[in-house]
């Protein structure tokens, strides 16, 4: 058979010597090389006590967004579900009735909106979909959990604290600046 | 059969022969495809439509056989008749196109484009339009006109900031019903729709008006916000229906049947019975009709491919039936130990909550909130 490459090398069949068949020496070279490792830098982290930068184009779970006045933005127009390539979104739509004028920016809001995080696979498709800037993907990411129910997401889960009423916890969950 | 003249006429260097009186437009119909003119305000089987939107303008490069002169100006080919021997230029001009993009701009200075909230999305010839023939930008500063609401009624919306003032409602109005109490009020900028102090439309056959509607300006109230029609499963269905040809799609969410409409032809105008009459429908079958037992399905409808509402859906009859389950015959008769059922979790689809049955749109009180009680 033709060499593909020159790189091949035919394997010895000598038997070995005395001092090979020890295997001190081998031993003692794949040692080294244990020992060497020690005074290295370590490429891992201690993660739960430290954690690493995300990159600023990182993209994670799911927030829906608020406008200044704390209302829903997201109207259930469907297009970050018609977007979507793993199918993850789904929602009901809801007409804004009298007196839910400070809850919903417009005529028409979701009522139900849920991602299923297991099918989701966090390519952004639906946040340049959204022609209401209502849906954006945050620098966390799904937390384990023992259930595959504990992945759909509802909207309890995903809508970002009101600006208005809780204005600590949508500062936290704003983050800080880059 | 009388004896009938034929003219020759080329539309974007493709010939066709046509009987006199065609118009430009149908001509171009006839061949097809990209050649024909958009049309707003045009509706075949309305007559005296036509002419008012000026979005099917094209440039007529000779009049005829015996007079090759060029007509001097774009001409609204729904209106125009043919004549022998006439040459018609419409996507291969660019006069033609710079117009039609200068139309459209028209057409969208007062439009809302709220196209997320508005139930005509998908469906609407606006959007189609602006789409294909528009700039994406307008160069209007000015407030948008608004206007006060008017009630047509408990099945018919009417949003007359997205109407751009075909007159095909009225039209409808006044070849389908015996008496048309809606029309057009006031003049210029303050031209609305509308009924002359609040009406109601309540005529057998007045829910045609939202299907003859290009924009989503009269809209289903039975539909209203229940749905993104992309997401629906359009259906061929027929009922014996003794006041009209009982002809339809529906429009289905699994077996729930969640808006009825007229069946439509490549031009989104009502398609003919195979009597050759226009399958208008009437306000039974589509309003009060949304069981799916009270319907004989034909199969899915097809829709054309580059719309957005076949995104999702296969050809032929998948769908119609439902798959049988394997689990048990290959795991020796056995269920399976664990099985997530989607509706124990996800507060979408509800099995007890019927959408297609609620008369308008459905609020908050609509879902019983388990977890998102907002």
């Amino acid at each position: 058979m033709q060499a593909l490459t020159n790189k091949a090398q035919a394997v010895s069949r000598k038997p070995m010597t005395f001092l090979e068949r020890l295997y001190l020496i081998n031993i003692i070279k794949g040692m080294m090389i244990t020992f060497s490792h020690m005074f290295k830098k370590q490429p891992t982290i201690r993660y739960p006590e430290e954690k690493r930068e995300f990159s600023p184009v990182f993209r994670g779970l799911h927030v829906l967004n608020r406008d200044e006045e704390g209302r829903e933005r997201c109207t259930a127009c469907g297009l970050c579900a018609v977007a979507c390539p793993a199918e993850a979104i789904t929602m009901e739509a809801a007409e804004r009735v009298e007196g839910e004028e400070n809850l919903y920016k417009e005529e028409k809001y979701a009522a139900k909106y849920e991602i299923n995080m297991l099918r989701c696979i966090f390519c952004g498709l639906c946040e340049d979909a959204c022609p209401k800037d209502a849906i954006y993907l945050s620098e966390t990411f799904a937390p384990a959990n023992f259930t595959r129910k504990g992945f759909i997401y509802g909207k309890s889960d995903l809508l970002i604290p009101n600006p208005k009423t809780e204005a600590d916890a949508f500062a936290e969950a704003k983050g800080v600046e880059a | 059969m009388s004896e009938q003249t034929f003219f020759k006429v080329t539309v974007d260097g493709i010939t066709i022969e046509v009987p006199a009186g065609t118009t430009i437009l149908q001509a171009a119909r006839q061949i097809g495809g990209e050649v024909a003119p958009p049309a707003m305000c045009y509706y075949s089987k309305l007559e005296g439509s036509g002419g008012k939107c000026r979005t099917c303008l094209v440039e007529v490069a000779k009049g005829s056989e015996k007079d090759p002169r060029p007509m001097p100006k774009l001409v609204a080919s729904c209106r125009t008749t043919v004549m022998d021997g006439m040459e018609v230029k419409n996507i291969t001009s660019d006069k033609v196109l710079e117009a039609r993009a200068g139309v459209v701009e028209f057409l969208l200075l007062n439009h809302p484009l709220d196209c997320p909230i508005c139930d005509q999305a998908g469906e609407c010839h606006l959007q189609d339009l602006s789409f294909d023939h528009g700039k994406s930008g307008t160069r209007y500063e000015f407030q948008r006109r608004t206007f006060k609401k008017h009630d047509l009624g408990q099945h018919i919306q009417l949003h007359m900031t997205r109407c751009i003032l075909c007159y095909r409602c009225v039209f409808t109005a006044d070849q389908l019903t015996n008496k048309r109490v809606h029309g057009i009020l006031d003049r210029g900028d303050h031209a609305e729709i509308a009924t002359h102090i609040e009406k109601s439309l309540d005529n057998e056959f007045i829910g045609n008006v939202i299907d003859v509607c290009p924009v989503g300006a009269l809209t289903d109230k039975t539909f209203r916000f229940k749905n993104r029609v992309w997401y629906l499963k359009p259906m061929d269905a027929h009922r014996d229906c003794p006041t009209c040809s009982g002809r339809v799609t529906l429009w289905n969410r699994g077996d729930e049947v969640y808006r009825v409409t007229a069946r439509k032809d490549e031009w989104g105008e009502i398609e003919d019975t195979p009597d050759g009459k226009p399958g208008w429908i009437c306000n039974t079958c589509r309003f009060d009709k949304k069981n799916a037992s009270e319907w004989v399905i034909e199969g899915p409808r097809a829709i054309s491919r580059a719309s957005v509402i076949s995104q999702g859906h296969y050809a032929g009859n998948v769908g119609m039936t439902i798959p049988t389950e394997t689990f048990k015959a290959v795991n020796g008769g056995r269920a399976p130990h664990l099985l997530m059922d989607i509706h124990d979790e996800s507060e979408v689809n509800q099995p007890d909550i019927h959408l297609g049955q609620i008369q308008g749109p459905s609020n908050g009180t609509t879902f019983n909130n388990k977890k998102d009680n907002a």
